[in-house]
Parts: C-alpha cells; sequence; structure tokens
C-alpha cells in the first residue's frame, strides 16, 4: 500500500498525554532524546493540580503517613511487585526534584514541606494529604495548620463550589473559617459562570482591581483569603501575587471540580513548553496501528486516517487505564489497547468491583495492569520482556491502586523517570 | 399518638393505592412507610403495563386482571402511561407450540392479538434479530411507577390522609380480637409513637410476611428476586416480550429516553441485601441478544433488583410457576378482626388490590360509599412529574429564567427543580437529602451516574441551607454507595471508564473513602 503521509524519525515515541506522558516527554528531552508525543490530553484536565506522592497504606487500615518517603518504604514491604519498589529511592526523589524544577520553570512553582505531606482544603471540606501543592495553593495548607481566621470566597453561578460547604464541614475544627458569595466582576448578567473564562479574564489588571475591591469589604478579622481555583492559566503566580497585594492578606486557590483550571494549566503548560525542547507533539491524536521493523516500530498516527509515520527505535507505553483508554475491559476480560500486551487480570468480573463503592479495601480491578520487569519493560506471557525497547509508565502498571495509595503523580513521574533512563541505557548500549 | 380510621403500612403503589381509594370514599388514614415512596418492587420493576398477553398460557385470572386493570388505567391515569403497544417475538429454537397456542389463548382471555408477518415487525422495530420466527401484537404499555405512587398519595394527601416516611412498624398491641394501637419507629430520629386506629392494613409488598408475624399472623410467602438493566438510550418504540414460556431476560420495556431490560427470578430466603449481580447481569445480556442482538453491545447505565412476594409457594417449587395474583387476607382464621393484609400482585393490578381491599376495610367500618377508582380520573400531581425521564429537559426549555442554572447536565434537571422536590420534602416533614433528591428526579440516573450531580448538588443544598455541619460528606457517601450498587453489575467498557473517574474523583481527589 501507497503511503503519502508524512514521516516522522525519532529516537522515542511516548504514547499517552497524561501525567505520565507528558512527564516521559520532559524527561526524555531533559536526556537530548529526540521524542515525538502522541495521546488525548482529554484526562489531564481533571487534575487538580497537586502532586501526590504516596499517601494512604495500608488502604484497607486507612492509614494515612505523615511523611511520604516512609509510606514508600512500608509499601515496597508490603507490596513488592508495587512499581515503586523497581525505583530506586533516591531516583525517585531526583525524578520529583527534575519534575519540579521543570514546572518551576515554566512558571508553575510548588511548595512542600521537607519530607512531610501538606494537608489542602478540599471543595467538599474534606482535607487532602499531599506531598507538592502549587504556590498558589500553599497558603491555604499554612492557613489549615494554623487555623486562621480564614474567608472563603465563593462566586454567583459557579456551581459545584460552595464556600458555605466547606465552612460548614470544617467548622467543628476549624471555628474561625468564614465564607462569603460574591459576584465576578462582568458577570452579573450570566446565569452560569465557568472557571476557565472566569481565570482568563483575571489576566487583565483591571478586573483583577475589580475583583480586589469586590472582596476587601467582606474581609473583616480575616488573616488569609481562600478562593475557587480561577488565578489565570499561564500567569497565575502573577495573578496570585498582583491580588494578593490589592486584598491586603495572604490569598490562596482551592481546587474545584473538574474540569478544572488546575488541569488547563498543566496542560497548557506542557503543550507550551515540550515544543520548546524539542518535542514533537502529536496530540488529540491516536495510534492507530504499530508493528516493528528491525530498528524498532512503526506507528501510524491520526484519527480517523492515518496523518503521520512515525519510526522509532524505542516507545514508552503512559497510555493510562480505562478512563486514558490504555486498558479496555469487556464482559470477560481486560485487554491492553495498542500491542495486547498480557494484563494481570484479577479474576472473573464479580471480583473486579467490591459491593461498596467506598470499600476501605478498595477495587480488586485497580491492581489489574501491565506487569514489568526492572527495567519497566512490560512483560509477555512467557514473563520476559515483551520487546527490548518497549518501556511503559504511569496508571497502566499493575499492582498498584493510585486513587486509595494517593500515589498518582508520584507514581506518573517517578516510572517516567524510570522508563526514560531505562531507554537511554539501553539505547546507548545498542 | 396519633388517632385515624385506618393505617395502612406499606408506601408501594398498593398502599398508596388503598390510601387514595379509602381517601375518596371519605375515610381519615395514615399511610406509614419504613423507607420511602416505592422503595420496594414497586419502584425496582419494568414499569410495563400489561395487557396480560404475558399470562395467557398459565394464569388466566391473572391475564384477565391485567388485561381490564391495564384498560382501566390507560383511560384513568394517561399522563402515567406510554401508550407504546406491546410485540411478542419468537426466534428460531422457541417453542413452537407455544407460538402457536398464543394467539388462541389471549382471544380466550379477550386480550386483542395480531399476528405480524416478521417483515412487518422488523419494520415496526428494527433492532429486533433477523432470526425472528414468530410476531404478535398486544396492547402492552409502559408505565411510571414513581409517577403513579405519588399521584395517588398526592390525591389522598388532598383529601386528608396521612403519610409518616420512614417510620417503621415495630409491634402491635393486641387485645382479644382487636389490634388497639401499632407501635412504630421513626428511621430518622429514632423517635417511638402509636397510631391508634380502627383498622389496620398491611401492604407491605415482600415484607407483608413479616409485618403479619408481628400480629402473631402467618403469610406464607415467597420471595423471589429479579434485577434489571437499564440501557443508555431507549431500544425500542414498544414493549418486546419474548415469546415462550416465562425465563430471564424476556421483557424490553420503553421508559422515556431509555429502556428496561429484563429480568431474572431467583429464590431468596431473606429481605436484606436486594441486589442485582453481575452474573445476573451476564445472565440478562445473554439471553436478550437473542432477539435484540444490539443488547450485546449497548451501553448499561443502571441495575437494580426488586422482590416480587409470591403467594402460596411450597418450598421448592418453581417460582416462576408460582401465581403472580394476589391474596387479600381478612386474618379471621388468626383472631384478628380489624386487620387485614393484601399482598402478591402486579403494578398492573393495583387499583384492583387497593379496590378490594378498600370494600373490607369500609364493610368493616359500616361505611357504604362505593369505590370511585374505577370511574374518576387519577389527577396528575406536581412533584412527582421530575422522576419522568425526559420531562425535566422539558419542563426546563419552556420556563427558561436566567437564574435556573443545571444542576444535573446529563438529564437536564435545573435548580428550580431540586427547589420544588426540597419543598415537597419539606412538606412530608421530610429530610432533603442527596438520596432523597435522587428518588424523586433525573438526578444521579444519566451517564455520568451521579459523578458530577452529585457534587454540584450537594454545594447547592449547602447554599440553600439544607445541609450543615459535615452533613454533607454522609450525603454525598451515602448517595454514591446507593448509586454503586445499580452500576456494579455494569463495569465493562465505557460504564466501567466513568466508574474510573468517580473513584478518581470521589477517593483520589476527595479522600471520601476516608
Amino acid at each position: 500500500m501507497k503511503n503519502d503521509n508524512p514521516e516522522i524519525n525519532c529516537e522515542l515515541a511516548v504514547i499517552g498525554a497524561g501525567m505520565a506522558g507528558m512527564a516521559s516527554a520532559m524527561f526524555a528531552s531533559n536526556r537530548g532524546i529526540s521524542t515525538v508525543q502522541v495521546g488525548i490530553t482529554s484526562g489531564i484536565i481533571f487534575a487538580s493540580g497537586l502532586i501526590d506522592l504516596m499517601g494512604v497504606h495500608p488502604i484497607s487500615d486507612g492509614k494515612i503517613w505523615k511523611n511520604p518517603w516512609k509510606a514508600i518504604d512500608a509499601l515496597i514491604h508490603d507490596i513488592p511487585k508495587h512499581p515503586f519498589a523497581r525505583i530506586n529511592k533516591d531516583d525517585i526523589h531526583k525524578a520529583l526534584e527534575e519534575f519540579l524544577a521543570f514546572m518551576n520553570d515554566a512558571g508553575l512553582p510548588y511548595c512542600r514541606h521537607k519530607n512531610r505531606n501538606a494537608k489542602m482544603i478540599m471543595p467538599v471540606g474534606t482535607v487532602k494529604h499531599t506531598c507538592c501543592v502549587p504556590k498558589t495553593m500553599w497558603n491555604g495548607v499554612l492557613a489549615l495548620e494554623k487555623k486562621y481566621p480564614c474567608l472563603i470566597i465563593d462566586i454567583r453561578g459557579l456551581r459545584g463550589f460552595s464556600a458555605r460547604q466547606i465552612t460548614e464541614t470544617l467548622k467543628a475544627s476549624w471555628p474561625a473559617l468564614r465564607h462569603a458569595r460574591i459576584s465576578f466582576p462582568n458577570t452579573d448578567n450570566l446565569e452560569e459562570v465557568y472557571t476557565e473564562p472566569v481565570a482568563r479574564s483575571l489576566s487583565l489588571s483591571e478586573n483583577r482591581k475589580a475583583l480586589a475591591q469586590i472582596v476587601i469589604p467582606h474581609l473583616k478579622d480575616a488573616r488569609m483569603v481562600g478562593f475557587p481555583a480561577i488565578f489565570g492559566i499561564n500567569d497565575s503566580v502573577e495573578i496570585y501575587s498582583d491580588l494578593q497585594d490589592m486584598i491586603g492578606v495572604p490569598i490562596f486557590e482551592i481546587p474545584t471540580m473538574p474540569p478544572s483550571i488546575t488541569g488547563f494549566r498543566i496542560k497548557e503548560t506542557f503543550e507550551t513548553q515540550l515544543p520548546k525542547k524539542g518535542v514533537r507533539l502529536l496530540l488529540q491524536k491516536k495510534v492507530l496501528n504499530v508493528h516493528r521493523n528491525k530498528d524498532g516500530f512503526v506507528l501510524d498516527i491520526g484519527g480517523p486516517d492515518t496523518e503521520y509515520t512515525v519510526k522509532t527505535k524505542g516507545i514508552i507505553l503512559a497510555s493510562g487505564r480505562f478512563l486514558g483508554r490504555g486498558l479496555h475491559a469487556d464482559r470477560k476480560q481486560i485487554r491492553e489497547s495498542i500491542f495486547d500486551l498480557p494484563v494481570f487480570q484479577v479474576g472473573e468480573r464479580t471480583r473486579w468491583h467490591s459491593q461498596n463503592f467506598l470499600d476501605p479495601k478498595g477495587h480488586l480491578i485497580n491492581m489489574a495492569g501491565l506487569e514489568i520487569d526492572d527495567m519497566f519493560r512490560p512483560l509477555d506471557s512467557s514473563g520476559k520482556p515483551a520487546f527490548n525497547t518497549l518501556f511503559a509508565a504511569g496508571s497502566i502498571l499493575a499492582h498498584q491502586d493510585w486513587m486509595r495509595m494517593k500515589c498518582g503523580s508520584g507514581l506518573a513521574i517517578a516510572s517516567a523517570y524510570a522508563a526514560v533512563n531505562a531507554f537511554k541505557g539501553a539505547y546507548e548500549a545498542f | 399518638m396519633l388517632e385515624t380510621q385506618v393505617l395502612i403500612i406499606g408506601g408501594g403503589i398498593t398502599g398508596a393505592g388503598i390510601a387514595r381509594d379509602l381517601a375518596l370514599r371519605g375515610i381519615k388514614c395514615i399511610l406509614a412507610e419504613k423507607h420511602d415512596i416505592n422503595a420496594g418492587a414497586s419502584g425496582a420493576n419494568h414499569g410495563l403495563l400489561h395487557s396480560g398477553a404475558r399470562y395467557v398460557a398459565g394464569d388466566l385470572i391473572n391475564a384477565e386482571e391485567c388485561r381490564e386493570e391495564g384498560n382501566i388505567l390507560k383511560k384513568l391515569a394517561p399522563h402515567c402511561i406510554e401508550d407504546t403497544g406491546g410485540l411478542f417475538i419468537a426466534v428460531e429454537g422457541d417453542d413452537e407450540k407455544y407460538v402457536a397456542d398464543f394467539p388462541h389463548l389471549c382471544s380466550k382471555c379477550g386480550i386483542p392479538v395480531q399476528a405480524l408477518d416478521t417483515k412487518k415487525a422488523l419494520e415496526m422495530e428494527p433492532v429486533l434479530s433477523k432470526k425472528i420466527i414468530a410476531a404478535y401484537q398486544v396492547p402492552d404499555a409502559a408505565v411510571d411507577p414513581f409517577k403513579l405512587s405519588m399521584d395517588n398519595i398526592y390525591q389522598a394527601l388532598d383529601l386528608g390522609c396521612t403519610l409518616l416516611r420512614h417510620s417503621q412498624v415495630t409491634g402491635f398491641t393486641i387485645e382479644g380480637n382487636c389490634v388497639l394501637a401499632t407501635r412504630l419507629q421513626n428511621m430518622l430520629t429514632g423517635e417511638e409513637f402509636t397510631v391508634e386506629a380502627l383498622q389496620v392494613v398491611n401492604a407491605a409488598g415482600a415484607w407483608a410476611k413479616e409485618v403479619a408475624a408481628l400480629a402473631g399472623c402467618a403469610i406464607n410467602l415467597l420471595y423471589s428476586k429479579g434485577s434489571l438493566l437499564v440501557t443508555h438510550n431507549r431500544i425500542a418504540q414498544r414493549v418486546i416480550n419474548r415469546l415462550r414460556p416465562s425465563s430471564n431476560a424476556d421483557i424490553l420495556v420503553p421508559g422515556g429516553t431509555v429502556s428496561i431490560l429484563g429480568t431474572t427470578s431467583i429464590t431468596i430466603d431473606t429481605l436484606d441485601k436486594i441486589f442485582p449481580t453481575v452474573q445476573e447481569t451476564d445472565l440478562i445480556v445473554g439471553e436478550a441478544a437473542a432477539v435484540i442482538p444490539q443488547l450485546e453491545k449497548t451501553r448499561y447505565i443502571r441495575a437494580y433488583a426488586g422482590v416480587r412476594p409470591l403467594l402460596g409457594a411450597q418450598s421448592g417449587a418453581d417460582d416462576r410457576s408460582v401465581s403472580r395474583g394476589f391474596a387479600l387476607l381478612d386474618h379471621i382464621e388468626d383472631g384478628l378482626e380489624n386487620f387485614a393484609s393484601i399482598t402478591g400482585g402486579k403494578l398492573t393490578t393495583y387499583r384492583l388490590m387497593a379496590e378490594k381491599t378498600a370494600n373490607l376495610i369500609c364493610n368493616r367500618l359500616g361505611v357504604s360509599h362505593p369505590c370511585l377508582t374505577r370511574t374518576e380520573p387519577l389527577p396528575a400531581a406536581g412533584a412527582a412529574r421530575w422522576t419522568k425521564p425526559g420531562l425535566a429537559p422539558k419542563v426546563w426549555m419552556k420556563q427558561h429564567d436566567p437564574e435556573d442554572i443545571m444542576l444535573c447536565e446529563c438529564e437536564m434537571v435545573p435548580k428550580s427543580v431540586v427547589d420544588s422536590i426540597v419543598e415537597s420534602i419539606h412538606e412530608q416533614n421530610g429530610k432533603p437529602d442527596l438520596k432523597a433528591i435522587g428518588l424523586r428526579s433525573r438526578i444521579g440516573k444519566g451517564a455520568c451516574q451521579g459523578t458530577f450531580c452529585g457534587l454540584r448538588t450537594c454545594a447547592y443544598l449547602y447554599d440553600t441551607d439544607e445541609l450543615h455541619a459535615d452533613d454533607g460528606l454522609t450525603s454525598l457517601k451515602e448517595f454514591v454507595t446507593e448509586r454503586w450498587r445499580g452500576v456494579r453489575p455494569l463495569l465493562w467498557d465505557t460504564p466501567l471508564i466513568q466508574a474510573e473517574l468517580q473513584e478518581a474523583l470521589y477517593c483520589g481527589l476527595m479522600g471520601l473513602e476516608l
């Protein structure tokens, strides 16, 4: 068959545009590896902006760890097949540092405690233990720790975010919390207000001024003010600092229900920064077909028809789980979507999910996924690496439950780091 | 202590129908329900208004009752019914003798039946399998069981009846041949109280045996669990029945924008833990695909299970062969003169069951008013209308005001609808939490399964001062736990993706499991 599609040659193709895919492409470009990234970015807009490293273990006890590193030690001891067990801890540290440095350079600085999880207010009034918090949210961590007199603001027409809900839910342990509802500048005629246009409008200083003017009369004794996450997309720190100066007390953002501005920030950061670092992005496109050639792999990319042919030495499969379409389940079994790699199964469908959605033990299906060797290469049915230069990273990996263990971003970043380094090692040897 | 002429126990369609019937005859009554309206089998069935054709081969009385009652309801409660018509379809391999006898048996019961050639049937319902060998048209229809119950109750309330939700019967005070008082407990507050009534009616459906036992009376009931699946889209325009002796997954009923497929029939020993299972789902999908192949691939959004109280069963008997008819027990032989139980039966025949029960009660009370439900139209009430799939969007489009924002985007439920539901829950002294609102609206019933609308509605209930302190966390947990029972058996393909998103949000982000 004649093929007129543009052909792209690269060393590494990253499949997937979630946290693990983005991190893989970033690590690869930092190492001078010519990289193509393909995938649909719809999942990353669900991101809260918080970077969990490791929070809960064992999940059946709901034990929350103050120190994420000690939590990792305990986890590896109890679940030796967890992907964290295949990365030495020093590398997890390095991976996180490299990732945060990238985010910082891209204008999304993070704050954290040393060796201690931070506690963050969530929109339903729960408190989340997480490792790294965007700078624009960090004052909320301090306010919660000190139980400062604090004002939470919500916005008329912005559904799913109720300052009253947060203060009511937390008031038993935090009596000095108050709430107020405001109309966002220039939204008086709007029945519904969405975070994205609101956030973008704050790029204009007159809108920030107007917002500050509306908030100030509500301050009273408040030592800090919390907002739904609306402080811009590409310029969040600038908006945050300017608004804070005008309001006169420290301010912070609280994540909102998705699709949230925090997710857009990460998406736009990667989509802007990665091409600058030489990554060829083929986003909103799918891998339609893959086959081997003597040097590696040939991928047909596009949707619905082939638009590009990518020839690559190696692949990092970071295509996610069911939501990311990396895995697919029919009534009988779970399959890997692109290579049809063997998937660690967890028995018949009756066993996949607990009778209780909130079962402390979690759902067994979340432990399904790809089994790998120490180089993060998925295994074939004989237990050997399926291909020499095929690696996997992120939530597609078996023997982890990122949602319950609160290790999603940490796992994505650390496994991406390990997979990229393994590829580099293998490629150099080759 | 409350006093009334008649205490009715059970807020399913039977209790609702009795309350309306008695109220129309000028009798004061209290309707006590331990959970909420239609919490049992009345809320967990196909929503099929039987023409009677399903029963012509085995249960002629039931078939004729269904025929007659179906016609009455179509005339008097048309707003609760979508008169879709129904087809009976046989496919290759089905029992040919059963197929051949079917039209004659229908005619014998007075049920209009029309033979269709298979080409015509496929034109009418293109989703049918190409392997159909026989097709008949009958006057089956779809009925909204929530609307039907709510409308019966609302008219009874207008006429002076009192509704006590979350009120469980805990015992009876009996003296001689008489129940003097009924002891109840409010399930939400724990408060105990008594009702003194001249007559007590046990209309507790599958729970009738337990209620009767509290009065020292034995009822021989068999419990048969049936599970059903709701499809994401409406599959067919008409009710589609498999033309064969009753078996699994024989009936597909349209319900507004969805279709309901079922059922199974599994004998169970206790009424705890009634939920649909993965095995039942596979059984239903596998069987039904023989008649409508696309049911193998379609997206299902919810599963649910109900318990049929079947009468007079002997242990070990096949529960499909047990009568689906009803029984009115006067308990005279048990030594009680003011206690009656009505159980068994079908949604289609609820009015007749209510009439017979009310006749007995009136007779005992010496009231001579005749039954009016056979001739009086059922008025359409307000608050029930939000349960009807597709109706919320229509009303919203019509009365769209700029302030009326959507809380549920899948099913288009605006906040004005939630307001009116909250108001009606307050009128009934209930607590407007997410579960109660879910029961009365389409919230949580669309493609997102409550993931987003649960969060939005919870925030809204705080903003409107309905939820306080950390009530919202409890309410959200109850809401998702309740929805989960209905999605767990369906978690493959797209619904599995949705469930993963929900867990990522509710557990990964919010930590609601901790």
